[in-house]
């Protein structure tokens, strides 16, 4: 089952792949820029002046660098995450979405689009803020009571966690209808659409908490990388091996809790890469964090970069929600490498 | 050096273990024995500092078990417990790595451990194959290379608490584990092991701990424990004591 690639290999052909999808994230979309222009673009942007190229710099500069680190922001922390998840409860099929930070920004969503709507409109120039300032303090929330459920006598109790967490998801999801029968048709839509993920309307202002909470999370976990290894031996194991396992675990949900309401709060519901990325990373290079941190890094944002140009491109003009797309090409390819692992 | 006083657990309102007073020796071998339920379990939970005491206390090196902080005291202290639950495809010597994880010996030394450890083990074989590829009894093999690696090379003022070790294991190995066990500690460690085969014990410990429902039976050498009124008091068996022709331990057979 363990197709070991090697470390260093494995995490520049990573990096390459990093670098191929966001130059295409850049190049590509309603308007094809060259591979040249944008070349010329970007050392404008960044302070090297190139003459003729003020077309691609103004389209790179406005619509496409936000849209790219905002989707490579994204794909990298839900991959992050997703690692963090399925050793905190040491099951390769853990979900962040399990500690109830999405249900949980899908509330506070809910409750942004439709209570603003209900009052009679937010202003257009707070409301995408007052969504992703809902969605990520809903995150928050509900991943606080999901991880004070957990907590008896001064410890952690993951199963617990693990039952509250599809509780308080239950009952998330039924205010979320709650809120979605309270709707009018409009509503309903951007509720909708707000739910299946979209890197659209990205700007720099909305973006910047992300990268911020992205880079601690990015710097935070792999610092914890022995410790997650050990913690897959089981709890018990892990403090007789001198780790601190409460501090772990409430690290853990933290910055789960952060990412990944920072992810959801930034660009919606994008299912999948937390669950999925890890997995992949852990067929091809083994479940060693050390690696597989860095690793499913680096592949959680190309994916997410590519999903996002296959969702631009599909039926440009016109923009599929990438939360289907991350679905439709992920899925697949996680049942091929599933069945030829096991043969 | 681990020492127990007075220790006594307490789950919810009824009190599983009591009374227990004990000190692991340097260089020597403890086995416990007990009928299931006896506390066997509980009493290596509360050595190791995995379940709190409701009354007495557990000093490693003089110093309270709970004071130490984490890599300190698993450097001194290495547990294998019953059964393991990882699920994840880790190389065997991986899983003997994690042994190495209180210590910053450099990555050579720790390799070098790795392998003497496995060795011991009776695992060196395995290196190289997935945890997950791997039968019952040889995962629980790689565990013991793990907690060796964990106090390799074993001095005194270590101490491993082995939790069953032989359970899943073929007669050969039951034998070749304990045997490591042994030459482990003849470097200075103090072992405890939970065993529940009596004519291992009567082989392979110094001292035997005779557990009955919660409480010490009976602490001595094996041929102090293994009579046969103990033995039918505690375990309701009915057994005939005899010499080993060989090696001159008692022998029990059960009639």
């Amino acid at each position: 089952m363990n197709l070991v690639v090697k470390p260093r290999p494995l995490l520049i052909a990573l990096g390459v792949l990093l670098l191929c999808a966001f130059s295409l994230s850049l190049a590509l979309g309603p308007v094809s820029l060259s591979l040249a222009d944008t070349a010329k673009a970007l050392l404008n942007l960044l302070g090297f002046p190139v003459a003729g190229a003020e077309q691609a710099q103004l389209i790179i500069e406005q619509i496409r660098m936000p849209r790219s680190l905002l989707g490579a922001a994204v794909g990298c922390v839900l991959a992050l995450c997703g690692v963090a998840m399925q050793g905190l409860f040491r099951n390769p099929l853990a979900d962040p979405g399990l500690v109830g930070v999405s249900s949980g920004a899908a509330l506070g969503a809910a409750v942004a689009i439709v209570g603003g709507a209900m009052l009679g409109g937010i202003p257009a120039a707070i409301s995408p803020y007052l969504l992703s300032v809902c969605a990520f303090a809903g995150g928050l929330l509900v991943t606080a009571m999901v991880y004070r459920l957990g907590r008896r006598d001064g410890v952690t109790h993951v199963g617990t966690m693990l039952l509250a967490g599809i509780a308080l998801t239950a009952l998330a999801g039924a205010a979320i209808g709650l809120f979605t029968y309270l709707a009018d048709d409009a509503t309903l839509r951007t509720l909708t659409f707000w739910n299946l993920g979209s890197l659209n309307g990205a700007s720099y202002p909305r973006l910047w908490p992300l990268l911020v909470v992205t880079l601690g999370v990015g710097l935070w976990l792999p610092r914890r990388a022995s410790a997650l290894n050990a913690l897959l031996l089981g709890e018990s194991e892990a403090r007789h091996l001198g780790i601190e396992v409460e501090r772990v675990k409430r690290e853990l949900v933290l910055c789960t809790a952060l990412g990944v309401g920072a992810a959801v709060a930034a660009a919606g519901m994008i299912g999948f890469i937390g669950l999925v990325v890890p997995h992949l990373v852990r067929l091809l290079a083994g479940p060693d964090h050390r690696l597989l941190l860095p690793a499913s890094a680096l592949a959680g944002a190309s994916l997410l970069l590519f999903a996002d140009l296959l969702a631009r491109l599909v039926l440009a003009p016109a923009e599929l929600p990438i939360g289907i797309v991350t679905a439709l090409i992920g899925a697949p390819f996680f049942l091929y490498l599933l069945l030829r692992g096991r043969a | 050096m681990l020492r127990a006083e007075n220790l006594a657990v307490r789950r919810g309102p009824c009190t599983v273990l009591s009374g227990i007073t004990l000190q692991l020796q340097p260089g020597q071998v403890l086995g416990v024995l007990g009928p299931n339920g006896a506390g066997k379990s509980t009493l290596l939970g509360a050595l190791s500092g995995e379940l709190e005491a409701a009354q007495g206390e557990v000093y490693l090196d003089q110093q309270r078990l709970a004071q130490w902080s984490g890599s300190e005291r698993a450097r001194r202290l290495a547990v294998l417990p019953q059964s393991s639950t990882l699920s994840f495809g880790f190389l065997v010597e991986e899983v003997v790595a994690m042994g190495r994880l209180p210590h910053a010996s450099g990555a050579a030394r720790d390799m070098e451990i790795i392998g003497q450890a496995l060795a011991a083990a009776d695992a060196a074989h395995l290196a190289g194959r997935s945890y997950l590829a791997l039968s019952g009894g040889e995962r629980q093999r790689v565990h013991l290379a793990r907690v060796l690696a964990q106090l390799w090379p074993g001095v005194e003022g270590q101490t491993l608490l082995l939790d069953e070790p032989t359970s899943m294991l073929d007669p050969l190995h039951q034998h070749t584990t304990l045997q490591a066990t042994r030459t482990f500690a003849e470097g200075g460690a103090a072992v405890m092991v939970i065993l529940h085969d009596l004519n291992l014990a009567a082989r392979y410990c110094d001292q035997l701990l005779l557990l009955d429902r919660g409480q010490a039976c009976l602490l001595g050498s094996p041929a102090e424990v293994l009579q046969a009124g103990p033995l039918r008091d505690v375990f309701g068996l009915e057994v005939l004591i005899q010499q080993h022709p060989e090696r001159g331990h008692p022998l029990v057979i059960a009639r």
